[in-house]
């Protein structure tokens, strides 16, 4: 496992007139309705931590109204917390002054928003070029930077025209070209493709994917659409009113889900598209092998269930990277799993 | 029963007194720190005069001919520039040529201040509520109040001439643009001042990069309000010694002198269009990202 990259500890966040007086009441255990009832007071975050790893896709899931856009940005500071910490680097964010806290959100974070928030009078390429407008860099050395990523998203040749003549899936683009410009280690996205129709939705989907496979950032991404948590994360972490229910690796989230909301949450997933192999195997050893099929440890069980249906193996081989086999799924932990 | 037959009133001999306290403190006052208020506004004045005699000396040709330039670069529109070189045409043939360039000076230079001070006002305002409370009703006794009760103590002060009615018509002229500027950077998207935050801007590059130009178009609308009321100003500015066109329809208020009042009436009402248009297809132009919404 990589580096803690962001470690969040503890937080709170209550708005209201009063929060750190209403923040006792939650500590004594007032739920967010009671809350909001009896004390006048919303609550946004309740004990939030979570650690998120270096050049992972951390997805933060949850319905509208859980937090989670609370959450993402307490990461820059756009919104200060109650209580709690909040580490970027071994660095408590909290601690930084105005200047620092500037320097901090210019050269370690940026950010991509679920509606876009580009600059209207703006081109696309000064759109682009915005982060390190802020920052004093050369015009010249700026447009260079930015052209290799309007290039790299695919907006080649929309330079000079305005956001509002382009589509919400383009747009979005330069929001993506925007944020990458900047270089920063920590890629922040909050439900940057929640509004974009599902066929470009994908499409971005796999932009990112790309791009992540190249740059290993360390991104969070914000979403309420399971099925783009699990495509896109290395880990979930799952809100509900303000407090984190479950956080782990997708596999273990569908397979194990710890609460009854979790359990609701995952209950529709279409297991075999998002299951792999590596994630429902055994280490079993004695195994029948005479009627065996090998499988690579990446595949979906999507890939190679017809291949067990026609076949009917004893027992299927998971193998790694190196060919050496890693461990085995039978027929009956195979069916047992799409039965759910 | 008298009390409710009479309303109760201040002694007659208090309220003389009470005035007459007023007006002496305003005239000491004035006789104190009138030179020095003078001599502040006296850049303005040279300038003015500058203008105005730049104006009125370059040959008329000239004129015409950089107002109908300055016309085509707001408007880029043939029919606004041939309008606008008729008017002044017709404005010439009728002998008000002189008259509507010491108006054109005085309002090219009021609207200039109006920008200067009322921006940077706004600006403020837009920034703290409190500012806002404290500006507003000020703004309203600007906008209502007659204007000739304000001409009174700019008189006392400054005396009849070009400075004191240049500051009544900034008084008058200055509130739109001071109100829209606030309204402007008041409305511009959240969404894009948090963007901009989150890439790290000081409040400079905020207010540079993203409330003004976005604010622009509001902005450019009290600024052509600004010059609409500077130009509804020209008749009371004359009463104070303010030249142009004016002087004359004052001649013709009290000499009943009906043509001479309609002619340089309509002179200022053909400036007042040539300027509203101009201004409108520039606010216009300057907002060319929006044309054709996806």
């Amino acid at each position: 496992m990589s580096a803690i990259k962001i470690k969040i500890d503890s937080l709170y966040k209550i708005f209201g007139k009063n929060p750190k007086e209403a923040i006792e009441h939650v500590k004594s255990g007032i739920g967010k309705d009671e809350l909001l009832e009896k004390h006048n007071h919303v609550l946004g975050l309740q004990d939030i931590n979570l650690d998120i790893y270096e050049k992972n896709i951390q997805v933060i899931m949850g319905l509208s109204g859980s937090g989670k856009s609370t959450l993402i940005r307490h990461i820059n500071r756009l919104i200060e917390p109650t209580e709690g910490k909040i580490k970027v680097d071994e660095f408590d964010v909290m601690d930084y002054d105005k200047n620092a806290l500037r320097k901090f959100r210019r050269q370690k974070t940026a950010m991509v928003f679920q509606r876009f928030a580009l600059m209207p009078h703006l081109t696309v390429i000064k759109n682009v070029c915005i982060g390190l407008d802020m920052q004093g860099i050369n015009p010249d050395e700026s447009k260079k930077r930015s052209k290799h990523w309007i290039e790299k998203v695919g907006l080649n040749g929309y330079e000079e025209r305005y956001p509002q003549h382009l589509s919400g899936g383009m747009q979005q683009r330069v929001g993506l070209a925007r944020a990458l410009t900047n270089d920063a280690d920590i890629l922040l996205m909050d439900e940057a493709f929640s509004a974009l129709d599902p066929l470009i939705r994908k499409d971005m989907q796999d932009i990112l994917l790309n791009l992540q496979s190249e740059l290993n950032k360390t991104v969070v991404f914000i979403t309420h659409d399971l099925d783009e948590a699990l495509k896109l994360g290395d880990r979930i972490a799952i809100l509900k009113d303000g407090r984190m229910d479950q956080e782990g690796l997708p596999a273990d989230i569908l397979l194990n889900p710890k609460t009854d909301y979790v359990k609701r949450f995952v209950e529709d997933v279409n297991r075999p598209r998002v299951l792999r192999a590596k994630n429902i195997m055994e280490k079993v050893n004695g195994q029948d092998l005479s009627n065996a099929i090998i499988v690579d440890e990446n595949d979906f069980i999507e890939s190679f269930i017809d291949k067990v249906l026609i076949k009917q193996p004893s027992i299927i081989i998971v193998k790694n990277k190196e060919n050496k086999g890693e461990g085995y799924i039978s027929p009956q932990r195979l069916s047992n799993i799409l039965k759910k | 029963m008298d009390f409710f037959a009479d309303f109760p009133t201040m002694e007659r001999q208090d309220l003389r007194d009470f005035k007459k306290f007023i007006d002496f403190a305003f005239r000491s006052f004035a006789r104190t720190y009138g030179d020095a208020i003078e001599s502040f506004f006296h850049p303005l004045l040279m300038f003015l005069v500058w203008l105005e005699k730049l104006m009125i000396n370059t040959p008329w040709p000239i004129v015409i001919m950089a107002i109908a330039g300055l016309a085509w670069l707001g408007s880029r529109s043939w029919k606004l520039v041939l309008g606008t070189i008729i008017s002044f045409l017709v404005i010439g043939y009728f002998g008000m040529w002189k008259d509507t360039m010491a108006t054109m000076a005085i309002i090219a230079v009021a609207t200039i201040v109006c920008i200067g001070v009322g921006i940077p006002f706004g600006i403020l305002m837009a920034r703290s509520n409190r500012i806002q409370s404290i500006i507003t009703p000020v703004l309203d006794v600007m906008q209502t109040i007659p204007s000739f009760v304000y001409l009174i103590p700019i008189l006392m002060l400054l005396g009849i001439g070009k400075v004191p009615g240049l500051i009544a018509v900034c008084i008058y002229a200055i509130p739109p643009i001071v109100r829209l500027t606030n309204l402007g950077i008041r409305e511009v998207d959240k969404e894009a001042l948090e963007a901009i935050d989150a890439f790290g801007a000081t409040t400079w590059q905020r207010l540079t990069k993203v409330q003004i130009p976005l604010a622009l178009p509001t902005i450019f609308a009290g600024v052509n309000q600004t010059i609409m009321m500077a130009l509804a100003m020209v008749v009371i500015a004359s009463m104070i010694g303010v030249k142009g066109l004016g002087v004359p329809v004052l001649r013709a208020i009290s000499n009943q002198y009906l043509a001479l009042g309609l002619m340089n009436g309509l002179a200022i009402v053909a400036l007042a269009i040539i300027f509203d248009r101009v201004c409108q297809h520039y606010g216009k132009r300057i907002q060319k990202h929006r044309e054709g919404k996806h």
